[in-house]
């Protein structure tokens, strides 16, 4: 009944003393946490900088497939993450964000939001991903009037009213199993196939509200001061037919957060960053890790597993460059 | 009857509050008869009220205690007002009951309110200070959103640092007829002086734009 993710910050930390560190980590998710994690137990001089504590993870009702948890709420899990991370007594420094990065000699220094600059040896970004958008018209109109990117937020408002879930991924699938308990009915919209675990799928074949359409594609988002509706095309007859709905929640997949170092570093086709078998990106002393960096599955216990990854290798990348005289 | 704290929460509330400066007072108005989470809300804030002596609550009927609740402009029930150390009211209000994320916002507001300093840069002190119109804030959440509590601390800040401004968090499944007349149906919405909108969590920078294009 009580979510508490209240700060500390008040507290002082090595944030209000020192400028300068070995590494700083930005991203409160799982990448982030576990690297932070690795890097203090290995005497590293880390901090963690964080928009938020548990990036997605609070945007997830369960999580049934981290090892060792079966079905954990998604903010349990980052309460005990972050736990984990602050009984090794990490300094973190949330509810602020960089705004940007900037390679120097052979220091990177950081601009945060609240005007203050630091300086890093290394870098770990693991800034994570937000929802992606259809990019149709109406999405942007109806934001907030009917069109919605978190479930968990919004699924209140659609008491007894007909929603549509648009995507076929796991997101997806459990927006449906999430908004069941809530709407009328629940339509499923996706342009191509499922790609959800079976597990979910199952689940959903058993709910009795929820009609599927697949191989269908949203075209438009329509109303007057709230949605409507929404305009598809059935893919293999090649007709359009208006859905009536009165909300769209649209999950389908996440873009990376990769902005701040769009320009200088390497990013593939996605626009997520490019990393070697170090998690270093193409730029020495910067690593990525998590659902910024391009490893193709988007999981909490692949984004902790790449973040120890980075930390491990930042603690070797330091090494060998003190022994070749920083 | 049973708490709502579990020990667990109850120590972690009690060790953040242990930070709270100088007494300040919490006022409470319920009503007779029907009226949804009043009584929970009453037992949420005399729960967080034991935790430090520093904290009081005085609960007030709404309808006996009317012109107490004109002045701070309370029309619904539950709502709450917390009051600085002098007594004095500085615009920070909720409506509806502050649980599951928006324990966040209350700690938030208790610990700013009895003297803890708020981080701002001071270039955006400055614009919050300059403002001059008297604007009301209301930020519509639900209790499982969490990216709401932290538009409402925002607009709580900006309330205890100007005198003009008053921000007030509106549970929004307590208060659906309100939710409704501003079309809210995604959270966290925010809406100020019943006409300006702004949706999502918001840095306190796209706060004051929107403020200052009034
Ligand atoms: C609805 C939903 C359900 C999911 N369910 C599951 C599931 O059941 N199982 C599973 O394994 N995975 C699930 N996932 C995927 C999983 O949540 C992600 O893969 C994982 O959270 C990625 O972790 P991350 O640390 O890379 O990034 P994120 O969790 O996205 O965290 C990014 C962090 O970076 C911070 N940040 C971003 N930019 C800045 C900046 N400029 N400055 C400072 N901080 C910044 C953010 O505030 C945040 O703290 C789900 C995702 C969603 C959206």
């Amino acid at each position: 009944m009580f979510d508490l993710s209240f700060n500390t910050t008040q507290q002082s930390t090595l944030f209000d003393t020192t400028d300068r560190w070995d590494l700083l980590i930005i991203g409160g998710g799982p990448a982030g946490l576990n690297a932070a994690l690795y890097a203090q137990r290995k005497g590293l001089k880390v901090g963690l900088i964080a928009k938020d504590i548990g990036g997605q993870l609070h945007n997830t009702t369960d999580v049934d497939n981290y090892l060792g948890f079966q079905r954990l709420e998604g903010k349990t899990l980052s309460n005990q993450f972050l736990n984990h991370v602050k009984a090794l007594d990490v300094p973190i420094k949330s509810d602020v964000f960089v705004t940007q990065i900037t390679p120097q000699k052979a220091l990177f220094s950081l601009q945060l939001s609240n005007g203050k600059t630091l300086f890093s040896k290394t870098i770990i970004i693991a800034t994570g991903s937000k929802p992606r958008k259809l990019n149709i018209p109406g999405e942007e109109t109806f934001s907030n009037r009917g069109v919605s990117y978190c479930t968990t937020c919004d699924a209140p408002f659609f008491k007894d009213k007909h929603v549509i879930v648009s995507g076929g991924g796991n997101s997806a699938a459990e927006a449906v199993l999430d908004l069941s308990y809530w709407a009328k009915h629940i339509t499923v919209v996706h342009r191509s196939r499922w790609r959800a675990d079976k597990l979910l799928l199952d689940k959903i074949s058993n709910l009795p509200n929820v009609t599927i359409h697949l191989e269908t594609q949203i075209i438009n988002v329509d109303g007057d001061e709230m949605m409507r509706g929404v305009h598809v095309l059935d893919k293999n007859t090649q007709s359009t037919r208006f859905i009536h709905a009165e909300g769209l929640f649209i999950e389908i997949g996440t873009i990376p957060m990769s902005d701040l170092v769009t320009g200088f570093v390497q990013l593939n086709a996605n626009h997520e960053i490019v990393v070697d078998a170090m998690q270093m990106s193409s730029i020495p002393g910067l690593f990525a890790a998590g659902d910024v960096s391009h490893q193709p599955f988007k999981q909490i216990i692949i984004a902790a597993a790449e973040g120890a990854k980075a930390a491990l290798a930042v603690t070797q990348y330091i090494n060998q460059k003190t022994k070749e005289s920083y | 009857m049973a708490k709502l704290f579990n020990d667990d929460v109850r120590t972690q509330i009690t060790e953040i509050l242990a930070q709270t400066k100088n007494p300040i007072q919490l006022v409470l108005f319920t009503k007779e008869g029907v009226c949804p989470t009043c009584q929970e809300t009453q037992q949420l804030l005399e729960e967080v009220c034991e935790t430090n002596e520093k904290l009081t609550l005085s609960v007030k009927s709404i309808e006996t205690d009317k012109a107490l609740a004109d002045t701070y402009g309370v029309t619904m029930t539950p709502s709450f007002v917390i009051l600085d150390s002098k007594g004095v009211y500085k615009g920070v209000k909720f409506n509806g009951i502050p649980a599951g994320h928006e324990i966040n916002s209350l700690i938030s507001a208790l610990l700013e309110m009895s003297g803890l300093t708020i981080h701002y840069q001071e270039q955006v002190l400055n614009r919050i200070n300059s403002i001059e119109k008297p604007i009301n804030i209301k930020v519509f959440v639900t209790l499982s959103c969490p990216h709401c509590a932290g538009a409402v601390q925002n607009a709580h800040r900006l309330a205890m640092l100007n005198p003009n401004i008053e921000a007030e968090m509106i549970e929004a499944q307590t208060f659906q007829e309100l939710s409704t007349k501003h079309n809210v149906s995604g959270v966290p919405k925010i809406v100020i002086n019943d006409q300006h909108e702004l949706v999502g969590n918001q840095p306190i920078e796209a706060f004051l734009e929107k403020i200052e294009r009034i």
